[in-house]
Formats: C-alpha cells, structure tokens, sequence
C-alpha cells in the first residue's frame, strides 16, 4: 500500500428527498455502484464510469454526478491525469489501455476555422427552392472518356467506368467491428445507412449474418488479421477497405480479448471461442507500397473488379506520400484517419501522442494529390473527430470527397463518451456482448436516432452550402477561398492553404 | 471423367487468364492445364469449386490461390509469394519452391511444397471448427515461421539440410495451432510466446496422413520419413498478450 487509493473521479450523490426507491438504477448500472441499504439507495463512487445510464433512467432526476470531487494541489506540469498514469503504472508495470478517441488538450483546427456566406453580390441559394446535389460518388474516375456518335444522334459511353458507391449524402459510418461493439449497434446503423442512403463499415469482425440484409450498404474490412474473410465476405460488402492504420494507435495492431469471443463472435470472426483475436501491427503480406498494390489488385481478382477497394491509413507524418502511393495501386479511395479518431481500446500513449490531426492531413493529401494530377481519379474519405455538420463542411472544403463517422453515431444511439469501451460492460448496449445489456438497444429505435443524425447534418450542409452560394457538392470539394483561418499561425494556415480572416 | 481443357498463358495478363479459369469452372471442366505460366498473379484467386484441378506448367506469380475455396492447384515450378494466402480451402501442391508469406493467414485447405520457402511461413494461419490450415514443407524455412500462429498445421521437413529452419523469431506470438520439425531447432531461435516439446504419440499420428500425402506427391518413403526425430513447437500460453496491459 505504498501508493494508496488514488481519489475518485466521480462522485455520485443521491437525493434521497427526491428517491422513490424504484431501484432503476441498480438495475441499469453494469457497473455496480448502486445497492439498497433499508430504505436508502447507496452509491459506490469509485465504481461510476459517468456513463450517466443511471440518470437517464432516473424517473426523479435524484442522481447528481460531480467530476474530480477531489482536487490534487494543482501543478501546471504535474497534472492529475500524469500523476495518476505513473501510480497506475507504479502498481502494475504495464501498458495503460484507454478507450474512444485522443483525451490530450491540442487544439482544434476545426474551431479556428470559418466558414463564408454570400452577401450582395454572388446571391445565396435557398436549398427549399433550388435543388442542392449533395450526391457524392465514391471510386474510380477516369481520366478521360471515350465516347462515339450514335446513327441517331445519341452518344455511346465507349469508356468501361470503374464501379463506384452512389451516396445521397457525403456522411458514411466508419469501421466499428461486431466484438468491439454489439450486433445490436451494428443493426442500428445499418438499418440508419440504408435508409439514408449512405454506407457503413463492418470494421475487422466479419459480417454476421443478420446484416445480410443491409450488404449493399456495407463496406467490408480487410485487416491484419483477416478475421472473417473469406470470399463470400468479399463478394457480400458493397465495397471493400484494406485497414492499413488508424488513428487512434497509428503503426500497432489490435488485440481482442478473449473474454468478448462470445459464441456468435466467434462464428462471426471464424475463430475459436474466447481465443484472443490478434490482429498484428503490419498486413504481413506488404511490406511495401507494391506489396499494398498486390492486396488491391488480388481483392479485386477475387471479386472480379466489381467492387471498388479503399485503403485506409492514419494520418501521420507522411500521409501524403502514402496517399500517392495508394492513389497509384488500382485503390479507387483512399480513407485518412485523423489522431482524434475513436477506438473501443487503445494504448493511452499512442491514443494522446502518435499522428496529426485530420484537417491538415486532408489538407495536405488532396494537395499532394492534385500536384501529381491524380486527385480526380481517386476519392478522398476524411475521418477522426468530426462533430457536427460544420466539421463535416470544413472538411469537405479542406478537400475530402466524404467523412466517416463514428463516435457521432455512437453519441446518437446513447453513448456519453465515458471511454470504458474497453470494460464489455456497456450499459447502453453499445460496446459489449453481454446479451441483457446489448437487448438494451433497440434497432428499430435506435436506427431512427442515427438516421435523423446523418439527415440533420445532411440539412445542415445544404443550408451552409447555400449561404455560400454553392449549390452542388463537388463545387465545395477543396474549395479553400470558402474557408479562413482565426487564430491560426501562419505555418498551419500554409498547410491548410487558406488566408486568414479578413485577407 | 469430367472434361479437360489446356490453356497457353503465354502473354495472357492475369485478369483475363482468370476469367478463362472461372468460365472453364463454371462450363463444368474439372481439369484445366496452364502451360508457359511466367509469373502472372493471382491464379484462382477466390476461385470455387470442389473437384476442380488446376495444373501450372511454370512459375506462378504472388497470392496464387488467395481466398481459394475448393481446388486443387498443382504448380510444375516454383511459386513467388504467398500462396495459399487467406485461402479458405481446396489444395495447392508445389513441385519447387515459394516465396515468403507461403500459406499467409491462410484459414482452410492444404498447401505442400517440395523444396524451400522464404520468410513469414505459415504466418497467422487460424482455424475455426471443422476448418484447420495444413502447410508441408519438404525443404528448409526462413525466418518468422508460424509468426503470430492462432490455430492449423505447419510441418517442415528439412529434407537435405541440417536444420529445417535456423533462424530467429519462430513462432513468435504463436497462440494456436502447432509446428512441427523434422530434426531440431535451437532454443534461441524461438520467438517470444513460443515453447519447444517433444513429439507425443498423438502428434505422431497427427502428421502422418499429410506426411503420406506428402511423399505421394513427390515420391518418397512415408514410412522412411515417419521414423525421423521430431520437434514440437507449441504456444507458451493461449493469451501472450494477457499480462501487457492494465485500464486507464
């Protein structure tokens, strides 16, 4: 007991002049912080996630929670969240695993960004009036097309176009894997991506079969480790992405515990139950951007060139590079994960240190892109901490073709963002196997939640869009004289390669 | 007797060499010979078909057989990398040798080799159920053998050299599934995750039917073989990772 208990960080308190006693929150908190002691509900703070569960189901708002109840004599070096890794550490000798995306204090380019509207000159346009195309075609583009005059006047289209996904929206839902999170939250946003019109990941856990139904919406992953690949996989996903990285621990791989191979996992994965499924930190079939180049070329012999292959990095150091490389592979996108991307575990020190934030990653890839006269062949999907619809734009303008979400969605479907993922004990049914607390989501429910998320950013775009006096998506895309920097130093605005305010 | 057809793949890129293979499949030719193979990729690459063979006269280019799920593949020559890469069943049989990566992540089926392979044998082979990955190799093995190995069979026989592997990093990682040596292997070459027994009866009985099938396909005496002194190299724990972390 060198180190003793270190404070907690919640605390919870009940309003026992408010409690009916109805015990909801012992039943819904996995966590076990609650018991009834006669006629009082006690709290065992050290146990509280904050994943508020319990307060939303309080029918009397008798449950208060209060952050860091407990301060430590401050230190702008020594911060808490320092001190408390070393006594972790200091106890255990280990590798500390957090859950969702990066917790470390950098600032947001995206909040130093704004966006242009129209005034006078140049009129906005009103999206109930006029149509605003937001569609958005993920894949190959050609170069150039072929086409030959017809008897009758028409055209011939003599160029054989490379298949492509049609998306009413550029918003998809990035990889999130059926182990790391329930099949219920797969169901959810499966049933929200169909109905929209949009495209979601099946992450490396295979496609169980109860998403069959939503395959032409799915874009099945091709990882490391290969869990659940095998053609009909292959042959099942509307497109298919190579996972190389990801933002949240860019350059490792990732280890499913075997605690979450449960049954229909491990059917899912193909692997044993409660094996540890380990995916290894490179594909070790590349070794190279022409090994890379081989894995595009032999998913798609697989499936006959039928479906379009994105290859998806974390955004480091030389992502642009990367990115040219794998413009050059037959990959027809390339997905750029930035380090605030979300992950269900990850080491704490890669989540909070390891990559570059995602607006100047799109940035600079688009750009590396252009200068190499390949950017209209390939697409450009951003991902890593976009939060609301003006992320979304900004992005856009930064120069991706479309964003993946995903802790988005999650928020949609209850999560708080409490980052114990990595427990299996979600009490909102989202990152856990356990089947009571995974029955607690509803999909039909749940979906309409998701789908009225990506519909209300979708609005939001149109509406942005519009002030700006631009009227189809592709006329946003890299359309940086929409964009300003405040705030910003000149080296990040030169990365971005937008003035600042007022120039 | 199911209908043969022989194809010249003298020149043909990969793409249409494939559609020719599937259309031949699909058309109900249970034999197919590619003669003047010089390196093309991905042949049958997630090509189906139980009783399907395929014999290349010649040397066949990366990820042959990828995704497979049923053929058999014979290969007169040798192979560059990964065949037999996430292959999910059927048979490759090399008359040479292959490439690194042999038998990547491969999940189902068997893949022999008469000669050597490079590094990364057998590398994250996995099996699931009735599914278990067999890879045979006569000759000598690279580095990284059965690196990260979560399940299947792997069996090197080192047919003509001293060791059949005598380098750094076998098995390393390994948490299922089992490698087997012909001869021994020094401890140092170990990697981390993996232990060195000796051959139990059981194991014995294990290897034989593949070692039969092995000496079949390149005439040689099973019985012979069987007789050899073997090495076990088995994962040290089912969990290597279990002890690496601890929560936020």
């Amino acid at each position: 007991m060198t180190i003793g208990s270190t404070p907690v960080k919640f605390k919870i308190t009940i309003d026992n002049e408010q409690c009916m006693l109805c015990e909801r929150c012992i039943e819904n908190c996995s966590y076990g912080v609650f018991r009834r002691e006669g006629q009082k509900i006690i709290p065992d703070s050290r146990k509280c996630t904050a994943c508020h569960r319990c307060m939303a189901m309080c029918p009397r708002d008798a449950i208060t929670m209060q952050e860091k109840p407990n301060d430590y004599r401050s230190h702008p070096v020594w911060t808490r969240e320092a001190r408390e890794a070393i006594y972790n550490q200091a106890k255990t000798g280990r590798i500390i695993l957090s859950g969702m995306g990066n917790a470390a204090d950098y600032p947001i380019i995206f909040d130093r960004l704004v966006l242009d509207a129209c005034q006078v000159t140049n009129p906005s346009i009103d999206p109930l009036r006029e149509p605003m195309e937001l569609r958005t075609y993920i894949g190959k583009k050609p170069r150039r097309v072929k086409v030959s005059k017809k008897g009758s006047g028409d055209y011939n289209l003599e160029t054989k176009l490379a298949p492509n996904l049609k998306l009413e929206t550029p918003i998809m839902i990035g990889h999130m894997s059926y182990g790391a999170i329930s099949l219920n939250a797969q169901l959810s946003m499966a049933k929200a991506v169909s109905e929209v019109g949009t495209f979601m990941g099946t992450g490396e856990g295979g496609l169980h079969k109860d998403l069959y139904p939503y395959q032409n919406n799915m874009i099945v992953q091709v990882a490391s480790g290969r869990f659940g690949v095998d053609i009909n996989y292959l042959e099942r996903g509307a497109a298919i992405e190579i996972k190389v990285g990801q933002g949240a621990k860019p350059g490792i791989g990732g280890h499913l515990p075997g605690e979450k191979v449960s049954e229909d996992v491990s059917k899912t994965r193909m692997i044993p139950l409660h094996s540890d499924a380990i995916s290894p930190a490179p594909h070790h079939d590349i070794y190279s951007i022409e090994d890379l180049a081989q894995l595009v070329r032999s998913l798609k012999e697989a499936t006959e060139w039928k479906k379009p292959v994105f290859v998806k990095i974390a955004a480091v150091h030389h992502a642009p590079a990367i990115a040219a490389g794998i413009a050059r592979s037959s990959a027809d996108a390339v997905v750029v994960d930035g380090f605030r991307g979300g992950t269900g575990a990850a080491p704490r020190v890669f989540r909070d240190n390891v990559g570059i934030p995602i607006e100047a990653a799109v940035a600079a890839v688009d750009e590396k892109l252009r200068d190499q006269g390949v950017r209209n062949e390939i697409s450009v999907i951003a991902s890593g901490g976009i939060r609301d619809s003006a992320d979304l734009t900004k992005t856009i303008a930064l120069g991706a073709d479309a964003v993946y979400i995903g802790t988005a969605a999650l928020v949609a479907m209850g999560c708080r963002v409490c980052g114990s993922c990595y427990r299996g004990l979600c009490p909102w049914g989202i990152a856990t196997q356990r089947q009571d607390l995974v029955d607690r989501l509803n999909p039909d429910e749940a979906s309409h939640n998701v789908a009225n998320l990506i519909n209300g950013w979708t609005l939001e775009l149109a509406e942005l869009m519009g002030a700006a006096g631009i009227n189809s998506i592709e006329s946003l895309r890299g359309n940086r004289d929409r964009l300003r920097g405040y705030m910003l130093d000149e080296g990040i605005m030169k990365v971005l390669d937008v003035k600042m305010v007022g120039a | 007797m199911g209908k043969t057809i022989r194809i010249d793949a003298k020149g043909v890129h990969y793409t249409p060499l494939n559609i020719m293979l599937r259309e031949a499949v699909a058309d109900g030719v249970k034999e197919i010979i590619l003669d003047n193979v010089l390196g093309q990729r991905f042949i049958g690459n997630g090509l189906r078909g139980d009783d399907v063979s395929i014999k290349i006269n010649g040397v066949a280019g990366g990820d042959l057989a990828m995704f497979m799920s049923g053929p058999e593949i014979i290969v007169n020559g040798n192979c560059d990398h990964a065949p037999g890469n996430t292959m999910d069943s059927g048979r490759i049989i090399i008359h040479g040798s292959a490439g690194d990566a042999t038998a990547h992540s491969m999940r189902g089926g068997e893949v022999y080799v008469r000669d050597n392979i490079g590094y990364r044998g057998g590398i994250h082979m996995k099996e699931y159920q009735e599914k278990r990955p067999v890879l045979v190799v006569g000759g000598t093995a690279r580095a990284f053998l059965g690196e990260y190995m979560a399940g299947g069979l792997l069996i090197v026989l080192g047919l003509n050299s001293l060791f059949p592997v005598n380098e750094r990093g076998v098995g390393s990682g390994i948490h299922g599934g089992k490698i087997i040596l012909r001869g021994d292997i020094d401890e140092s070459k170990l990697g981390i995750g993996a232990k060195k027994e000796k051959l139990k009866v059981e194991d014995l009985e294990e290897i034989r039917p593949y070692i039969k099938k092995f000496s079949k396909y390149f005439g040689l005496n099973s019985e012979e073989l069987l007789k050899s002194e073997f090495t076990k190299i088995i994962p040290a724990s089912s969990r290597p990772f279990a002890n690496k972390y601890c929560w936020e």
